[in-house]
């Protein structure tokens, strides 16, 4: 065991994990993140807490990371590369570890420009994949990026993101092996709706043995609305959905009852799908229809770590 | 190319406020658009009328420089001129700003531009863009010839982000993807496993990230032997 999380013990044991996604508010109010952990328990076996998500500043991963564990639900630490540099970074890492975080995901981060301080300055000191690295090297080899050495290693397990639905396609799935050399322990993908894409990338993952040194979840986000649809299709880069998706949403009587069924079908094609070995369940201010979305696709009762 | 652009008239007499009499100096290098001779004259006039309708007296005078960033240059040719001068405008790139005030002891020097980057151009856009960042460690080699530290929205060094589609950046949707040209380029020159390597953490200390950046004179101009 590298880290021995929750997260990592069910992935071990071949369970099909779920995790869920908490967002910190743009306050220092606790009690947000409360409410927020209230409604996810149960339904997963650990939870994001998002850093800083879409470059808008919020409440710090690591605190509300702090505030989860209080609750009695895992964290994993989102961190990205936007707004820290190695200094940061490492500290961050260590810090998290030594107030038992054990699971930490690295991203790149959105652009600046897109969040609510479009002037700032960006770090982007290193990059995911070079972030996956120093996490492993600290963990592994106890060892600083400089090469000092440290007395006790942060215990991390190690996540990152993929995006099957980015270009160019034919460099997705040797962007994952990249993520795999680096040293990731396992995957949150992108939210799936194309799932034609998704299991062509699948397959190019599992042809080349990937699906064997990486824990991969499928990322899935529940639509609330036809208006949400199309924003997430037209509007957030990256994001592939079919018209068919949007012409249900469209003709649906009820709109968020037929996301929810959107998210419990997907849930449960990925369910089957070679080389999956979890869901994310993405559902940003509604967190409530995580248990609804567990239950419809027979993931409840979460098994729970002996 | 060092590409530089016009400070609205604007900012440019908030400067300018109590000064009696001005020079404009034009720079004949590198930055683009050319902002020689005719540029100085064209906002020397530009200063009077402004002044005027202000009810200001001003007087100008405007020159121009063939390398504002050559300090003996820039000496020799506005010295002669600087009479009576209390405030000169340049219209050179940071660096010509940052020599004019060395080597003009008497008068406050203005920038007259904001300097924006190292690019060149891109004919079918109709738009100059940035090519290099000047990060002091050239990577070329490994990216077919595409700066992704200077092209790439946030400098990656291993592959595009999750935000790269139909060949454009997540930033901007008439901005170019670095990394997708990138794996263009490595494909059709049959080096597409270099995307496979990654490339290890930078070590940005030859960038604008371990102080002001500095090479002694002589390893620029020093005669190397020629390779046969």
């Amino acid at each position: 065991m590298k880290a021995e999380s929750n997260l990592e013990k069910l992935l071990e044991k071949g369970e099909f994990v779920v995790t869920g996604e908490c967002g910190p508010p743009q306050s220092a109010d606790p009690e947000v993140i409360r409410k927020k952990i209230d409604l996810l328990k149960g339904s997963v076996d650990a939870a994001n807490i998002t850093d800083n998500q879409t470059a808008i500043a919020r409440l710090c991963s690591m605190a509300a990371g702090v505030i989860m564990l209080g609750e009695g639900l895992e964290p994993i630490m989102q961190m990205t590369c936007r707004d820290r540099n190695r200094l940061a970074i490492q500290s961050d890492i260590l810090g998290a570890a030594s107030l038992g975080i054990k699971n930490l995901l690295c991203l790149t981060g959105d652009h600046q420009t897109f969040g609510n301080h479009p002037g700032s300055k960006n770090v982007f000191d290193l990059d995911s994949i070079q972030l996956i690295q120093l996490v492993k090297v600290m963990r592994d080899e106890k060892k600083f990026q400089c090469g000092d050495d440290m007395d006790v290693e942060p215990r991390i397990f190690i996540g990152a993101a993929a995006n099957p639905f980015g270009d160019p396609f034919e460099f997705r799935v040797a962007r994952l092996a990249k993520k795999i050399a680096a040293g990731v322990d396992f995957i949150q993908t992108q939210g799936v709706y194309d799932i034609e894409r998704f299991e062509k990338w699948m397959d190019g993952v599992c042809e080349r043995g990937l699906d064997k040194k990486v824990h991969i979840l499928g990322g899935v986000i529940p639509f609330k609305s036809l208006g949400a649809a199309k924003y997430i299709k037209f509007r957030v880069p990256g994001m592939s959905v079919p018209d068919e998706i949007i012409e249900r949403m469209k003709k649906a009587s009820d709109a968020k009852k037929e996301g929810v069924q959107i998210a419990i079908e997907t849930v449960e094609a990925l369910k089957e799908m070679k080389g999956v070995h979890g869901v994310h369940i993405m559902a940003i201010e509604w967190e409530e229809k995580v248990p609804e979305i567990a239950e419809g696709a027979g993931l409840l009762p979460r098994p729970g770590v002996a | 190319m060092i590409v530089t652009e016009e400070k609205p008239l604007e900012e440019i007499m908030s400067f300018l406020s109590g000064h009696k009499k001005i020079l404009i100096a034009g720079c004949d290098g590198c930055d683009q658009p050319p902002r020689g001779l005719r540029e100085a004259k064209s906002l020397a006039l530009l200063i009077e009328m402004a002044s005027k309708l202000k009810g200001e007296e001003v007087e100008t005078t405007y020159t121009t420089v063939i390398k504002q960033c050559d300090d003996k240059i820039a000496h020799s040719t506005l010295s002669p001129v600087m009479e009576g001068v209390d405030a000169v405008v340049s219209l050179s790139c940071g660096i010509g700003v940052q020599v004019l005030s060395d080597v003009l002891e008497d008068a406050p020097v203005f920038p007259g531009q904001n300097t924006m980057f190292m690019g060149s151009e891109e004919r079918e856009m109709g738009t100059v863009s940035e090519r290099c960042a000047a990060c002091g460690n050239c990577i070329l080699d490994q990216t077919a010839g595409i700066c992704p530290i200077a092209r790439c929205s946030k400098s990656l060094l291993n592959g595009p982000c999750g935000g790269s589609q139909d060949g454009k950046c997540e930033v901007d949707k008439e901005l170019d993807c670095a990394w997708q040209l990138i794996h263009d380029r490595l494909k059709a020159l049959g080096r597409l496993d270099q995307m496979d390597e990654i490339m290890p953490i930078n070590d940005w200390s030859t960038s604008t990230h371990g102080g002001t950046r500095r090479t002694p004179k002589e390893m620029m101009f020093m005669d190397r032997p020629r390779r046969d």
